[in-house]
């Protein structure tokens, strides 16, 4: 069942690269999209045996991580029908071949248990994202294009180099060489320190870059600007989650060697560099969607933070994967309504959105309050929990300073997004004739009620989930 | 290990001083391209040949020595440079950065706890000096192809630190390796193409139109 979960989506590849009418392929997603979910959820239901020996085996970390790609991705993929349906002049094909792909690597990272097969499919996922941020073709997005394949193939590399150092601790520890979680897991111990703290310092930038923890960000806000808003959506829920899924890995390690020091306070330091970033570069961003991408970068370093001070935060970060990269669906697909409709991103350029796409304007203004953690949204309900585990843990300083962050933040995207949002509509602005559309509201809405619900009610087999990831990445050690 | 394959290594660290002294973008792919088939010998020299270490020679110097070369003269080709005219830093003051950082390697090297087996061996010293070289090339180069010669020698110094696994490590991780590295190039050879049409240039100074 976990081979047909990466075999579907590259089928659906092949279906694409198959079908040569421009306006029939988009179809292919949604079905990809739509019977992956339904295994995910089959495959939670019931945990399958490890398979290949080991090398693939569905962790409550992998479960949650999944369980956020799969539902991401099925509403981008009813997204891309409607959107591509605007975007007939120009051929699909590379498209619909990418974000298939694309969902069978992430889907590989969540199974694999092997640090050396996550990598390859964690690198496989950023190869496949390239040719989509290019989509739109012009010297904007080919320069956003460049930077992303460079900062992050350098990226890919400095992990590979991490895990060489992994491998090599084990040698020097003259242990049996492994890349399996299972038996480094229970050898940590004895490995050499030297090399495993090396191996840290190296997965963490190579993963980091990934993620775009500052200063690794360079790339994001050019990638998530030009990338169309499905592609966004993909890249700051689905790669990012899957960049914290090496991470976490590396983090257990850490835990089972006893060596968490090194590590974390890293982890903490990018935690509040980014969030840092972010508070200075949203305050004067006139450009909506590189302002997400900052969005992005904040809660990107907020979860480093997370993870990274530990113990009481980390059930609230576990959390916080999962409805972050939910509200991120929200947030870029409705931003690429408005970018659509004013043929503009600028906020000089777009005002009035409530008066013209009022479906669009009210969806981006509630993801905009349940990004920044206003309750009733399951947001709040994860920052919530991450700040109170750290006034809890007695880090009462590092907890103001991120309350303080958060503030910034908040009122720099309120004082970009609200003006445009509701401002008064003129002739002098740009409009492209697009309204909203079922097919163009309906992904975002529902991302958006998934992220309501968890906020008021947790189902059960979710919270299962939920506290065994935790236990796994060292909650109360 | 044995000391040929050390005399391999010396070969590679000229190498590394060849590409940064050379202003000619095709001696540089060229020269990157033995670099690697270079490395992809030393794994079936220094242990008892295998089948699975066979593999990886024979894919290290096929896709190293051989395709990755073929798609970037490609580009060469098609994009009409020959030279790298200007870069942030000149050849004569960047061969001398090479070699301080060369030297730092073998200090380094030198205080590392590495395994008995390999103390004394060129191994590390020769993979931090290529990493080294592979980052002085990306930071001061301007064409996107020199650019990605520079990456091509930060993977090298990767793979050297790799030699000392290559028993270890099982053949899927450097079979991924080699692959992601292909897709990598192939997928920056086609993005070098769309660079001249939008810009008609490589030179990568000038995309400058995103930014704060």
């Amino acid at each position: 069942m976990i081979a047909l979960l990466i075999a579907l989506p590259l089928l659906g590849a092949l279906a694409a690269w198959l079908t040569p009418d421009n306006r029939r392929r988009p179809l292919v997603l949604p079905v990809v999209g739509g019977v992956h979910l339904l295994l995910t959820l089959a495959l939670l239901a019931e945990t399958p045996p490890p398979a290949l020996g080991g090398w693939i085996i569905l962790d409550p970390l992998g479960k949650l991580v999944l369980l956020e790609v799969s539902i991401l991705f099925f509403c981008c993929a009813i997204y891309s029908v409607g959107y591509l349906a605007y975007r007939r002049e120009r051929s699909n094909r590379v498209l619909c071949m990418g974000l298939p792909l694309c969902l069978g690597a992430m889907s590989l990272a969540c199974v694999s248990q092997h640090l050396g097969l996550l990598w390859v499919a964690i690198e496989s996922t950023t190869l496949a994202m390239a040719p989509l941020i290019y989509f739109n073709r012009n010297a904007r997005s080919i320069e956003a294009t460049w930077k992303y394949m460079l900062i992050c193939s350098i990226g890919i590399a400095m992990a590979l180099l991490g895990l060489y150092f992994l491998a090599y601790a084990t040698v020097v520890a003259r242990q049996e060489p492994t890349l399996l979680l299972a038996p480094l897991l229970a050898q940590a111990r004895g490995l050499s320190p030297a090399w495993l703290n090396g191996a840290f310092i190296f997965l963490l930038v190579g993963f980091g870059t990934k993620i775009g923890l500052a200063p690794l960000h360079t790339w994001k806000p050019d990638a998530y600007g030009e990338a169309p808003g499905l592609v966004g959506a993909l890249l700051a829920g689905g790669l990012v989650n899957c960049g914290f899924l090496g991470i976490c890995r590396i983090y257990q390690i850490c835990l089972a060697a006893g060596t968490t020091t090194f590590f974390r306070d890293a982890l903490t330091l990018l935690g509040f560099l980014s969030m840092g970033f972010a508070a200075v570069f949203v305050l004067r961003q006139a450009d909506f969607k590189r302002l997400l991408a900052y969005s992005s970068v904040e809660h990107v370093g907020f979860m480093a933070i997370g993870f990274g001070l530990g113990r009481g935060a980390i059930p609230g970060t576990v959390f916080h994967l999962l409805t972050n990269g939910l509200t991120k669906g929200v947030l870029f697909l409705t931003a690429a309504n408005i970018h659509r409709s004013y043929n503009s991103k600028r906020a000089e350029r777009v005002r009035g959105v409530m008066d013209r796409l009022p479906w669009s304007g009210w969806l981006f203004m509630l993801a905009l309050f349940a990004v920044t953690g206003s309750p009733p949204f399951a947001t709040f309900l994860s920052e919530f929990m991450i700040l109170s585990g750290l006034f809890a843990d007695g880090r009462e300083i590092a907890g103001v300073t991120v309350i303080l962050l958060f503030a910034v933040i908040f009122t720099g995207m309120a004082l970009t997004i609200l003006p445009i949002l509701t401002g008064r509509g003129g002739s002098d602005l740009d409009d492209s004739g697009y309204r909203d559309r079922l097919l163009t509201v309906a992904p975002p809405l529902a991302l958006l009620l998934v992220t309501l619900l968890l906020g008021i009610w947790i189902p059960a087999p979710l919270r299962e989930i939920l506290d065994a990831t935790a236990a796994m990445l060292g909650v109360g050690s | 290990m044995n000391t040929f394959a050390d005399q391999l290594l010396v070969l590679v660290f000229l190498l590394n001083f060849m590409v940064l002294g050379s202003s000619r973008i095709g001696i540089a792919i060229r020269v990157v391209a033995v670099q690697g088939m270079v490395l992809g010998l030393i794994p079936s020299l220094i242990h008892q040949v295998s089948p699975h270490l066979l593999l990886i020679s024979v894919g290290m110097v096929g896709v190293k020595g051989f395709l990755i070369p073929a798609l970037l003269n490609r580009a060469v080709r098609t994009v009409g440079i020959k030279r790298e005219e200007t870069p942030f830093l000149g050849y004569v003051p960047i061969m001398l950065v090479g070699a301080v950082a060369t030297a730092l390697a073998f200090l380094f090297a030198d205080k590392l706890p590495l395994a008995p087996q390999h103390k004394d061996l060129l191994f590390v010293p020769a993979a931090i000096a290529t990493l080294m070289t592979g980052f002085l090339l990306l930071v001061s180069r301007k064409k996107a192809i020199s650019q990605v010669t520079g990456y091509l020698i930060l993977e090298n110094g990767i793979f050297i630190f790799g030699l000392l696994l290559t028993e270890a490590m099982p053949v899927m991780v450097e079979a991924g390796a080699l692959l992601d590295l292909l897709v990598g190039i192939f997928v920056m050879g086609i993005i070098i193409n769309q660079i001249s049409q939008e810009f008609s240039s490589i030179d990568t100074s000038r995309l400058t139109s995103l930014k704060e």
